[in-house]
């Protein structure tokens, strides 16, 4: 299969300015009370890494945690290659708390669901919200972001990518174009 | 973070020597995670909803049973229990006719053990059903060693280079099998101590046999693992008395000193018979395993269970069966 050309959506700046915007939007929502932040592996806990950082320069009293929902996937059945399990780390009592969630790409929305399923085995928070970088789209549940960097519209097939440092090497947002499948 | 691919899912767990290393390794990595599950208010995740798992003990158990199915239940499977003095196996009716009949209740998980070694591999072959062997006479219990293994790869951490002793009756022990064959496989060193009525014919060259309990010890183990003498499988006499077995062959309260000096862990399969395998104090001491296995357990029946994946039914062979 011949590679397909890569669209660059956002490059390492505009992610910056979209991350400083969003906790600045968080802070706004929130001037007083204590929040939680919890970021989805692997991606959507480095975009709730930044995000905390930022917080706590600012001198918010905020909790930081990681969820790891491959447990709580609707699909397992259907999976060949069962996903690694990383463990999820909530370092703070879920009852009570005001959490925000976050994900690097916001897509059908079954991941946030999942996401939703797991929190509240933790506990009873006193409520959650969401972040995501990117919004592309086609979502298949009632879910929509608090918390938004930017919304892209893409075909249902398109890949979107995030790519960050830690993991990638490399800062940038990606667009694939391929084909539907038949 | 994880590097490598999880290696692809398997339907059955027969034995430990049909898994690779790194089969071995995923495993036990993804026990981790579950058990830090059971500190939460609610102790279970949704991976096996509406699964169906049965436990199909030809032969008595009662915790590696119970722990298989604390295992399902907190991936929230179902879970339905066969024990063989209940079944209308004793009123005659073949292994497969058994299997056939709970394969027709949908059942997606199997979890067998048996008197006679190769019965899990004989009912894996004729069921769509993933089978998990619960300890097949002297052949084989893979849960065990990959709970043993857990729970040595927790107390100190890379296994490879370790050295673990395992003492006792290695004859008629699908323990020492699994355990030993588990060590090897994450290039540990392998000692045996036993009376030479109770080692196995055509013992690997890996493993190195010790005379004495005290010349085991000179060794220097990371690991005593001390095997339950199995009265029950012993028809012939292997030695003299239960009380001669434990001065020669059981942690005595001599020993026990002295691994307590050297910071040997004590491992045993359970359940201990007190009095022959180790002495009472033994249960006490800081680096006694023996109950961080049975909660490890767990954990790592967890994880071969979210790892096995069912075949699909084949929709055309399916029986009609009438329930009675």
């Amino acid at each position: 299969m011949s590679q397909a050309a890569e669209i660059s959506l956002l490059a390492a700046p505009d992610i910056r300015h979209k991350i400083e915007r969003i906790a600045a939007q968080i802070v706004e929502t929130h001037p007083d009370h204590p929040l939680a932040l919890v970021g989805i592996h692997t991606r959507g806990a480095i975009l709730c890494r930044r995000v905390y950082a930022i917080l706590r320069a600012r001198g918010r009293e905020t909790a930081f945690g990681t969820l790891d929902i491959a447990l709580y996937r609707d699909d397992l059945d259907n999976l060949g290659t069962i996903p690694s399990i990383r463990g999820s780390d909530l370092p703070f009592p879920v009852e009570g708390a005001h959490i925000i969630l976050f994900d690097d790409v916001l897509f059908t929305g079954r991941t946030i669901r999942a996401a939703l399923d797991e929190l509240v085995d933790y506990g009873r928070p006193a409520r959650i919200e969401l972040a995501v970088l990117v919004d592309r789209g086609h979502r298949e549940l009632p879910i929509a972001p608090d918390y938004l960097g930017q919304s892209i519209s893409t075909a249902r097939h398109d890949h979107v990518r995030v790519c960050f440092t830690e993991t990638d090497g490399r800062e940038g947002v990606f667009l694939t174009r391929s084909a539907p499948q038949p | 973070m994880s590097t490598t691919a999880p290696p692809a899912r398997r339907k059955d767990l027969l034995d430990i020597e049909s898994l690779t290393r790194e089969e071995i390794v995923f495993l036990l990595d993804t026990a981790r995670p579950f058990k830090d599950l059971f500190d939460r208010s609610v102790k279970k995740v949704p991976a096996l909803r509406g699964k169906t798992v049965l436990n199909l003990f030809f032969e008595p158990s009662t915790r590696t049973r119970a722990s298989f199915e604390i295992a399902a239940k907190r991936l929230s499977a179902d879970v339905t229990n066969l024990a063989i003095t209940q079944s209308s196996v004793t009123k005659g009716e073949s292994i497969l006719d058994t299997v056939d009949t709970m394969q027709s209740m949908k059942v997606d998980y199997m979890v067998v053990r048996h008197a006679a070694a190769g019965v899990p591999a004989f009912i894996a072959r004729h069921t769509p059903a993933a089978v998990i062997n619960a300890g097949d006479g002297n052949h084989a219990h893979p849960t065990q060693a990959l709970l043993d293994a857990f729970t040595m790869r927790e107390a100190v951490g890379e296994l490879a280079g370790r050295r673990i002793l395992l003492v006792g009756d290695l004859l008629h022990s699908r323990v020492f099998r699994s355990v030993s064959t588990v060590a090897r496989k994450l290039d540990m060193e392998v000692g045996i101590f036993a009376p030479s009525t109770l080692i196995p014919s055509g013992r690997p060259d890996y493993m190195q046999a010790f005379n004495t309990f005290d010349e085991a010890l000179e060794w220097s183990p990371d690991f005593v693992y001390l095997l339950r003498l199995q009265r029950e499988r012993q028809a012939a006499h292997f030695f003299p008395s239960l009380r001669e077995y434990h001065h020669v062959f059981g942690l005595t309260r001599e020993r026990f000193l002295e691994c307590r000096r050297r910071g040997i862990r004590i491992m045993h399969p359970g359940p201990v018979n007190r009095g022959v395998e180790l002495v009472d104090e033994v249960l006490t001491y800081e680096h006694c395993l023996i109950n961080r296995q049975v909660e490890n357990g767990i954990a790592a029946r967890m994880a071969v269970l979210y790892w096995l994946q069912p075949a699909v039914t084949p929709l055309a062979d399916e029986k009609e069966e009438v329930a009675s």
